[in-house]
């Protein structure tokens, strides 16, 4: 099975993220990195908890100053959508539609950006309003080296997801490129669980203490 | 080559087939992702509501726990078959990073 191939629906394989050796292989890597992240945003997430409202005077602001739901609660919107569109997406990968994998693409990295903004202001906020910054407490350097982690990773997300889409605008779904496309979905998604945790662990028990 | 994954020997059949399995799967995703929206709007309202600190923590985290694994076995696909592999990854990775917050948590005080 050349990976170059011409295909027709018909002809597409059930699985073509996994059909050549290549695409095996990169299954397999990419879910060990996974695994590896798993373990790099939990010690993050181990560190905001140790830290989290270490400050070095009262005047300082704390989690429940500063956290407000309703802002938490679109972003959420925002991500989880997104990883609904990127199912989508796969699911046309699978049936050999590639435009419609790609509108579907484009309509999640739209939200991933509009995620990035909400994440923006909402820094900027804190820097502005609550004097709440990097070096200004162990809870600050906590927070914003978790949270900014997470808002790197949607960062090199939709740079990925944009450089494969204009890459491959041209020539279409084939074995060769289905299992790149398929990893930054997974990736994607591993975004949206991570954002998980960090709505539950750091903003919705933040506002409780 | 063509139908190294068929298991039909009539590949319209097969492609016929394929096709609504992939269909009923992606309504599956959309039930997914409704309780997924369920879940997130439950937590946000159990925090909105003012409950005791000791109902919200645990239950909030119950919900997210229950949230993640929708997320890995259905949008991630972790619940197809020749996913074992996948499975022994994240469960390692999950480990380690438990023990990791349960030290901090507990043995690392300032």
């Amino acid at each position: 099975m050349a990976a170059e191939e011409k295909f027709t629906p018909q002809t597409w394989p059930e699985s073509p993220e996994q059909a050549t050796l290549e695409g095996k292989n990169k299954f397999l890597g990419f879910w060990l990195f996974l695994g590896g992240e798993t373990v790099l945003f939990a010690s993050l997430f181990a560190t905001y908890l140790a830290l989290k409202d270490s400050v070095p005077s009262p005047d300082h602001a704390l989690a429940k100053d500063l956290f407000e739901l309703p802002l938490v609660f679109l972003m959420t919107m925002l991500l989880l959508t997104s990883s609904l569109t990127s199912v989508f997406a796969m699911y046309h990968m699978k049936n050999y539609n590639f435009k419609k994998m790609q509108t579907w693409l484009f309509i999640t990295v739209m939200l991933g950006f509009a995620f990035l903004g909400c994440e923006i202001y909402e820094f900027n906020h804190y820097v502005h309003e609550y004097e709440h910054t990097f070096t200004s407490s162990a809870f600050g350097s906590a927070f914003y080296t978790l949270v900014g982690f997470h808002g790197a990773h949607v960062t090199f997300g939709l740079l990925w997801i944009i450089a494969l889409m204009i890459r491959n605008a041209k020539r279409g779904l084939n074995l060769y490129n289905a299992p790149k496309f398929y990893l930054a979905s997974l990736y994607w998604h591993f975004i949206d669980v991570v954002w998980v945790f960090i709505f539950t662990v750091v903003y919705l028990m933040g506002m409780v203490g | 080559m063509a139908n190294l994954q068929t298991n039909s020997g009539e590949p319209k059949v097969n492609y016929e087939y394929r096709r609504k399995k992939s269909a009923e799967e992606m309504r599956m995703q959309v039930v997914t992702f409704t309780m997924m929206i369920f879940f997130t709007v439950i937590a946000f309202a159990a925090v909105g509501a003012g409950f005791s600190k000791w109902f919200i923590l645990p239950f909030v985290l119950l919900l997210a726990i229950v949230q993640v694994i929708f997320q890995l076995y259905y949008f991630m696909h972790m619940s197809h078959k020749g996913h074992e592999v996948p499975q022994f990854f994240m469960y390692s990775g999950v480990l380690v990073g438990f023990v990791t917050v349960l030290a901090f948590l507990t043995i690392i005080w300032w």
